[in-house]
């Protein structure tokens, strides 16, 4: 039996706070290296998942040219690779083969059944009508929620009126969703009978997109026309 | 010291095997239970995702080896999880970089890695305290057997919510999906009804071993 | 998003209460839930911590965007939970040591709560603003507490009935908390 007791050693604060740099500069060093090492890929994917979706919405585009919608009025390009100016909207146009204006798309977002229902809808200007909608990120239930990509009555929805008052402050009717079998006016969305919470996220994430985005659109059709 | 070689491999082999039957961590030690659940509505993503926390957790573990000597003891839960976390961030990017659809499909959990329980419990128990190889060897036995959990999990709630086996439909269009087997209730039944079939084999093996001592 | 603080605060508690509709938080839901005596306070316990995560993940997240500095998220997250949690201890050793030495062990374990670093993220992946945050973690604590609560005054009933041997454990919490969850399927759509 020892008779000196043993103390238990407590490490000095200096030894613990140079380890602790080390680990810290080991790890930090770790993570950027990871994050440049696969910058460009993830890039690459965002662009390709983003063309995808745009030309499944807008059949007729063959090139796509990002845009924000700024806050006081006016739209502006958006080089690639650069980040929109604070408060602006993001939305896409889609140019055809000949370089006309096919359409616009923009991406909405409103809570669905499991989480948040992300979709991309198509704006046709020149019938100023929302033409059709397709599902970014969705978690709702298959076999129920999952109808609003298939269900034929619900996809008849479209194109959806969506006209921007005259005061260009906001849409001249708000897009809103309907109980099944009772839509009366174009800008009603009837759901899908047993899915309706599923419906009214599609139903609300295009309003509270196109609310905010089309009457700024809306005054500079001009610009968007020709590809710049 | 020297071992001879033989020794060293059965040493080895033996930290393999101990996270694949006796301590599955998702079986036996009932760990790491937030992703078994929420991630295993499909084979792939039950795949991807016992690939990724194996990843986490052999890279984790051997760097927590390599500098067991050097953390002090007593902030060595908060470097652990700083590590584990650096390792999930580069995962994180790794799975962006291969497949946005299964990003999304994997989503918030993959950064839930860091907080898996299995991780931090190996860095506690057994990569503070001993050489890397061990370490990382026993952490790729631990990631291995919670893969197979989540296999165990995911190719059930698939079949018999979905119809299919890692996306390929295998009774045709005319199935009547069982839906509640892809969602939340789902994956607590199919899970406690596989503790269910272990804990009866386990109960027929001990019966068998009395009988066998009874009759010698 | 636009929604309100009252509807998120309800949905967190219901509709997609974090145990049960999005498995959050299962390791002390199993582990804890045995009495109603420990179920309680650690709930609440995870509550105030989810509240402060949440807190700091959202100024967090203002710094790192405003920096550029978004790779450092979930390395930034943790370790402010994890300093909360330490931070939760040393006041309950200080004002109530009873309640301390009941909790144990899995005080420290919050840390390791899917709950609290799912909060942190699911905030930041939804851009709540501040009101909005607030409503996410105090819904999600107290709904995480209403499932232990549940589930803890089941299981002490369970120990008075004719359970088959097998089934008895792990299993037996895990088939309830399905019951439970399939229950809780019933709230879907409430409020929105």
């Amino acid at each position: 039996m020892n008779s000196q007791a043993i103390l238990p050693q407590t490490t000095p604060a200096a030894a613990m706070i140079r380890t602790l740099g080390l680990i810290a500069a080991i790890c930090g060093l770790i993570i950027v290296a990871a994050y440049q090492g696969t910058y460009d890929a993830v890039q690459e994917n965002k662009r390709i998942a983003v063309e995808r979706a745009v030309f499944k919405v807008i059949p007729a585009a063959k090139s796509i040219v990002e845009y924000s919608a700024l806050p006081a009025g006016g739209v502006e390009k958006i080089a690639a690779g650069a980040t929109a100016p604070a408060g602006a909207l993001k939305f896409y146009a889609g140019y055809d083969a000949g370089g006309e204006l096919a359409g616009i798309a923009a991406e909405g977002a409103a809570k669905g059944y499991a989480d948040t229902v992300r979709i991309l809808f198509a704006y046709d200007l020149a019938t100023s009508s929302i033409s059709a909608f397709s599902v970014v990120a969705m978690r709702e239930t298959p076999g129920i929620g999952d109808k609003i990509l298939v269900d034929k009555d619900f996809l008849a929805n479209f194109p959806l009126e969506a006209k921007v008052s005259t005061d260009l402050k906001a849409l001249a009717n708000a897009i809103v969703t309907v109980k099944h079998g009772s839509k009366t006016k174009p800008w009603e969305v009837d759901a899908i009978s047993g899915a309706t919470i599923t419906s009214r996220a599609v139903g609300k994430a295009i309003n509270d997109a196109a609310q905010a985005l089309l009457p700024r659109v809306a005054p500079n059709l001009d610009k968007l026309k020709e590809k710049s | 010291m020297s071992q001879s070689p033989g020794k060293m491999s059965a040493r080895n082999w033996d930290e393999f095997m101990e996270g694949i039957w006796r301590q599955n961590p998702v079986f036996v030690m009932v760990l790491g239970m937030c992703p078994t659940l929420a991630v295993t509505v499909s084979g792939v993503n039950a795949l991807s995702m016992g690939l990724a926390t194996t990843f986490v957790l052999v890279c984790s573990c051997g760097l927590v080896s390599l500098l067991r000597k050097l953390i002090p003891k007593e902030v060595r839960i908060a470097t652990y999880i700083v590590i584990i976390a650096t390792f999930v961030t580069v995962v994180d990017y790794v799975i962006q970089a291969v497949s946005l659809a299964l990003y999304d499909a994997l989503g918030a959990f993959i950064q839930l890695i860091v907080v898996n329980c299995i991780i931090l419990g190996r860095a506690e128990a057994h990569a503070s305290k001993n050489p890397p190889m061990a370490a990382m060897t026993n952490a790729l036995g631990m990631g291995v057997g919670f893969t197979i959990g989540l296999l165990a999990l995911g190719t059930v709630r698939e079949i018999l919510g979905a119809g299919s086996l890692f996306g390929i439909s295998l009774f045709g269009a005319d199935f009547q999906p069982w839906v509640i087997m892809v969602l939340p209730p789902g994956g607590f039944f199919v899970l406690g009804a596989w503790l269910l079939f272990f804990a009866a084999l386990e109960r027929r093996k001990q019966r068998k071993l009395a009988e066998a001592t009874q009759n010698a | 998003m636009h929604e309100s603080a009252a509807y998120i605060f309800v949905n967190a508690l219901l509709a997609n209460n974090f145990v049960l509709a999005m498995f959050l938080g299962l390791c002390p839901f199993l582990g804890v839930s045995g009495k109603l005596d420990t179920a309680f306070p650690m709930g609440v316990a995870t509550t105030f911590v989810m509240l402060v995560a949440s807190l700091c993940a959202y100024g967090l997240n203002l710094l790192l965007t405003a920096f550029q500095l978004e790779f450092l998220r979930l390395i930034s997250y943790i370790v402010i939970i994890a300093s909360s949690v330490q931070l939760v201890e040393m006041v309950l050793k200080k004002y109530s040591p009873a309640l301390f030495r009941a909790l144990g062990i899995y005080l420290p374990l919050i840390t390791t709560n899917c709950a609290v670093l799912g909060v942190a993220l699911f905030q930041t992946a939804r851009e709540y603003d501040f009101v909005q945050s607030m409503a996410f973690s105090f819904g999600g604590g107290a709904g995480f507490t209403l499932a232990l609560v549940l589930m803890a005054s089941v299981r002490e009933r369970l120990q008075l009935s004719d359970v088959p041997s097998v089934a008895q454990g792990t299993a037996l919490s895990l088939m309830l908390a399905g019951i439970l969850s399939l229950a809780f399927m019933g709230f879907a759509g409430l409020g929105g």
